[in-house]
């Protein structure tokens, strides 16, 4: 099978959307390459190929698609699948040097965690050149012949953040809907809506204000935002006329203990879709913060149990 | 105040540099400048995310720094599987 017949097979996969989230490996021909074409690296993740793929449209070049498990080039560089490796034994398999002239390869930016350049000329006689960190910068970059400070800078921002509340709602979401059904039944609705409420404001309040809630800890911001949710359930509890005042009371006390801990923990783990967190400070983070996390929600669930020891509402 | 977006291990000792300038086209979020025939500057050494992206690109080995994958959830998997190293996406 020749590169055009897998590109025609890539086509044909992308005519139908998603139908497979992984590109087969290897070397593929965009519009009418010649020996002195661009050559790009890309990893075989649909969402990476399809964004080299538009941002390359009316440019007559070639991608070269490494392995790299479906995975997005940042991440799998990370993980070095996206790596020298990789890069340097696909170059070999597709015969890249027979096909091309140009003794070029452009990686990008971000494949630079993965990829050690001199070791790829060493292997491969290939120049390793580092592309703008998006697809979309390509033809400037390009026609530029290099690339700006703002091509080579990641940016985290609104729309950044929001792309990513699905994803963080679909991770959260089987161990939320087991809390909620347990506060339901343990407590009952108001404290079903606040597990649920602390659980979206962890995955999509905390993605979108993070950088206006006015703490440095993505903990802390958490703790702020589940604090606000705590404190309208309990609002909440108190004003119902569910139970005896003293019920009330640590029913109150309990989800302003339990419920920013929920949030908390899952603005925790959004350290890991950011593009600016660093392994040292999160563990920091994480050695600081999830024991107050436990704690807290550990008082919070006492405190609700041993609302049973107020007795009933007289009369 | 040090936190989980400013807190790294990056190292980077100027006598060693080449000034091939490798570390500030790879840095994500430009902590080296270089350019202008002199050894790269550490510009902002705080938004450094430990990517290790500089250090792999620097032939002297002027730059070190402990890279990792930076996951919460892939570093509490490592926790209580008791593994040293964390991984995750697949």
């Amino acid at each position: 099978m020749t590169a055009r017949d897998r590109l025609d097979h890539v086509l044909a996969r992308l005519g139908v959307r998603r139908s497979g989230w992984r590109i087969r490996p290897g070397l593929y021909r965009l519009g009418e390459p010649g020996p002195e074409s661009p050559v790009f690296v890309s990893a075989n993740y649909t969402l990476s190929f399809d964004a080299l793929r538009g941002a390359l449209q009316g440019i007559d070049s070639y991608i070269l698609v490494l392995d790299t498990f479906g995975i997005n080039v940042w991440c799998a560089a990370g993980k070095g699948s996206f790596g020298t490796d990789e890069l340097v034994s696909r170059i070999e398999q597709t015969r890249l040097a027979d096909e091309v002239s140009t003794r070029t390869v452009i990686v990008p930016q971000l494949g630079a965690t993965g990829v050690c350049a001199r070791e790829v000329l060493r292997r491969t006689g290939f120049k390793v050149r580092f592309g703008p960190v998006r697809a979309v910068d390509i033809p400037a970059f390009l026609e530029a012949g290099e690339a700006t400070e703002d091509m080579r800078r990641v940016t985290f921002n609104l729309k950044d953040r929001a792309v990513l509340i699905p994803v963080e709602g679909k991770i959260a979401s089987p161990i939320l809907a087991g809390l909620t059904l347990g506060a339901y039944l343990a407590d009952g609705p108001v404290a079903a809506a606040g597990v649920g409420a602390a659980g979206v404001a962890g995955f999509a309040g905390f993605p979108l204000l993070m950088p206006w809630i006015p703490t440095e800890d993505f903990s802390t911001k958490g703790f702020l935002l589940g604090g606000a949710v705590g404190l309208a359930a309990a609002g909440a509890a108190l004003l119902s006329g569910d139970g005896s005042a003293g019920q009330r009371a640590a029913r109150a006390v309990s989800y302003v203990l339990a419920l920013p801990a929920i949030t908390s923990f899952i603005a925790l783990n959004f350290t890991g879709s950011t593009t600016f967190t660093s392994p040292t400070g999160v563990k920091r983070e994480m050695n600081r913060y999830i024991p107050v996390m436990a704690a807290m929600a550990a008082s919070g669930i006492l405190v609700n149990g041993a609302r049973h020891l107020f007795g009933r509402k007289r009369g | 105040m040090a936190s989980a977006s400013n807190l790294n291990t990056l190292e980077y000792d100027p006598e060693l540099c080449t000034r091939c300038g490798m570390c500030s086209i790879v840095c994500p979020h430009r902590v080296f400048a270089s350019g202008n025939g002199a050894a790269a500057r550490l510009i902002d050494p705080d938004s450094c995310m430990e990517c290790g992206a500089c250090a792999l690109n620097c032939e002297p080995g002027a730059i070190k720094v402990d890279s990792d994958v930076g996951c919460a959830s892939a570093m509490i998997m490592a926790a209580l599987t008791r593994r040293k190293e964390a991984t995750c996406c697949g």
